[in-house]
């Protein structure tokens, strides 16, 4: 097989694609001679070809799928539910659908699968929906992987959405990658960007990758769906109108499609949680710093002031002072909280991956080196143990509680 | 019982770092190494090979330098491994990978559970598990914290929620991905380091696979990769020491108005 990227005569030397590849794929020997494409790192993501001023990378083009694109209309959402309680997530979603559904001239609707759900189909349309596609069946009453995907796959097919956004929770990132690889669909996870390109009008979808350290514009090109998960807290809610009107189209589906191989025995919601940090406005988060099970409760004492969740480092959940659920970083969760507290957390590169996105970030640690500070809004040096009481008592204060 | 560990070999993300002259991220140096879910996969393999008996075949896609991550399964316990590389691969996404891997797997036929990490720590995605579930048409068991049960026909695994965790029981062959609670990643053994410097690591190629190559690497990827940029890295802000009784009131009183918009 022929190499899939070439450099070809046209090429000065000037090593403009050397410093292009974010993967150090391009190597150039010395001034004056060809750069060699290691095809081993290589990942044809195209920076060389876009970098070169001469013409000189030739890179494979993708063949066409013969698609008819224009087939495919509207922006569409799916609609977390828990206990038929519609997720925050979905309202951001509409926010963000709105605003593409817009660019596009097309609709935004709401695709919601569940039991007993017809009631909150108003919240929907009052936050954005044009159309609310309702599947309401006992078999999805909660969330199973066969079967909400099958419906999700049988719905595509049949009304043939543009673009399809989920919120990249457990459940959506569960769900639409099973749907996406059976409509041979484009997917991209986790976004933190969406816009439409206003030349191909197709969805441009921005999402980090490495931890963070580098940033990844994706376009589906020609396949449609343009499915994308997006992540919490990134997008802005929907701003309730009770004037917009909606359409509601009650859909019917095969008993068959409704049937699961996997089913759920039981769910054990988790105590300790008050709030599901990925949600969380406010993140009060603790470390090694800490010290000991017992200090977490000077976390608690100014997640409660502040109504915040309480997330810790890695090291704090090795240690066993709090649960997994809680860990925020790269073997944890990824949050996007509008305030960050990361109290007795140094800010080790993994951990800075899970939260250096918040909007504004607060370090407490006595180390005045310590990485965090690099990455922290406010920083303060001195000990935790000192500053956090008078820290929330202050906030109790000042916010009258 | 045979149970296949898909892992990918990935750059080191501590060792990545950002040139701060040209703004792009240096991989010099940058040391290779099994992606740290894809461990708790491998773990949990052998932990259930341990318990109740079988055989543990660890599958890769990757150039041919993705072997070592293969020996260092083996070396962990594994019982035998397959790479699969060929240029036709190259440019995948996480449709192109998860059908080239779902081909192997029924290539591999007889398997009753198949176990990936929940994500690789560089795309990030968590999409080739479910992925493979659905191109081999297969029930998933998704962010895995425990193994409950497992017997010739059923397994019952607990998966971690946002708000708790779900009971599941699935049919077997069944896809699972793992999260970090489910163990911990031993350390190879002596024994198993010499087994893996002996061992035969099977290569297939796209041909061996039986597969549509209109399904494989930048053709049988839908999506494309139109930019890739370095975020501006962020910049350390307002430092407050000495005494907190003074600095307090003044964070306080610049914090108020953000955490009573945070708050509504």
């Amino acid at each position: 097989m022929s190499d899939p990227i070439k450099i070809n005569e046209k090429c000065v030397f000037c090593g403009a694609c050397v410093k292009a590849c974010p993967f150090g794929a391009i190597t150039q020997a010395e001034r004056k001679t060809s750069p060699i494409i290691d095809l081993q790192k290589c990942t044809l993501c195209g920076s060389c070809v876009v970098a070169c001023k001469f013409n000189a990378i030739w890179m494979k083009e993708k063949s066409s799928s013969g698609i008819d694109l224009s087939a495919f209309k509207d922006v569409w959402v799916f609609v977390e539910q828990q206990d038929g309680e519609i997720q925050s997530i979905t309202y951001e979603l509409l926010g963000e659908g709105r605003k593409l559904a817009d660019a596009l001239g097309m609709k935004l609707c709401a695709v919601f699968l569940g039991s007993n759900i017809q009631e909150q189909t108003k919240d929907l349309i009052s936050h954005g929906a044009d159309k609310v596609y309702v599947v309401d069946r006992p078999e999805l009453a909660h969330f199973q992987d066969e079967c909400y995907g099958n419906v999700l796959i049988e719905l595509v097919n049949r009304h043939k959405p543009s673009v399809f956004l989920c919120g990249a929770s457990t459940i959506g990132r569960s769900l639409v990658s099973r749907v996406a690889v059976k409509v041979h669909a484009g997917l991209t996870a986790d976004c933190t960007g969406l816009a439409i390109d206003p030349k191909t009008l197709n969805l441009l979808q921005t999402r980090p990758a490495f931890g963070g350290n580098i940033m990844a514009t994706i376009e589906t090109p020609a396949a449609r769906p343009q499915m994308a998960t997006v992540r919490h807290k990134v997008m802005k809610e929907a701003v309730v109108n009770l004037a917009h009107q909606g359409e509601i189209s009650m859909e019917t589906i095969a008993e068959v499609l409704l049937q699961s191989k996997a089913r759920r025995l039981k769910f054990i919601p988790e105590v300790e949680t008050t709030m599901n940090i990925a949600e969380a406005n406010i993140i009060v988060a603790g470390g090694r710093g800490l010290q000991s099970v017992d200090n977490f409760k000077l976390l608690r004492n100014l997640a409660d002031v502040l109504g915040a969740g309480v997330g810790a480092s890695r090291a704090a959940v090795d240690s066993n002072w709090i649960p997994y659920s809680h860990q925020v970083g790269q073997t944890g969760k990824t949050v996007c909280p509008k305030i960050y507290f990361a109290i007795g957390i140094s800010g080790q590169i993994q951990h800075l991956a899970g939260m250096q996105s918040s909007d504004i970030i607060i370090a407490i640690n006595k180390d005045p080196d310590a990485p965090i500070f690099k990455v922290a809004t406010y920083g303060i040096v001195g000990d935790l143990f000192a500053i956090v009481p008078q820290l929330t008592a202050e906030f109790k204060k000042v916010l009258g509680k | 019982m045979r149970y296949v560990v898909c892992i990918k070999q990935v750059p080191e993300t501590t060792d990545v770092k950002i040139n701060p002259a040209t703004n792009t991220l240096m991989r010099d140096g940058v040391v290779s190494i099994i992606n740290p879910f894809d461990m708790y996969a491998i773990e949990e393999g052998l932990r259930l090979k341990a318990l109740h008996g079988g055989t543990v075949t660890i599958l890769s896609m990757g150039p041919p330098q993705a072997e070592s991550a293969l020996r260092e399964a083996i070396a962990m316990g594994a019982d035998d491994a397959i790479l699969l590389s060929d240029r036709a691969f190259a440019g995948s996404d996480t449709w192109a990978t998860s059908y080239t891997l779902a081909m192997a797997i029924r290539k591999i036929a007889n398997f009753d559970l198949i176990i990936c990490g929940k994500q690789a720590s560089d795309g990030d995605t968590a999409q080739v598990g479910p992925g493979i579930a659905v191109h081999l048409d297969l029930p998933q068991i998704t962010y895995v914290r425990k193994i409950e049960s497992l017997d010739d026909k059923t397994i019952v695994a607990e998966r971690l929620m946002e708000n708790g965790y779900e009971v599941i029981q699935s049919p077997l062959p069944c896809v699972l991905t793992v999260i970090k609670e489910i163990n911990e990643p031993r350390l190879p053994s002596l024994k198993g380091k010499m087994a893996a410097k002996k061992a035969v690591i099977t290569t297939w190629n796209a041909a061996e696979l039986n597969c549509d190559p209109k399904c494989l690497g930048l053709d049988g990827s839908p999506t494309k990769v139109v930019k890739i940029f370095t975020p501006a890295p962020r910049q350390g802000g307002e430092v407050f020491q000495g005494e907190p009784e003074e600095f307090i009131p003044q964070l306080v009183a610049k914090m108020k108005d953000a955490v009573l918009s945070a708050a509504q």
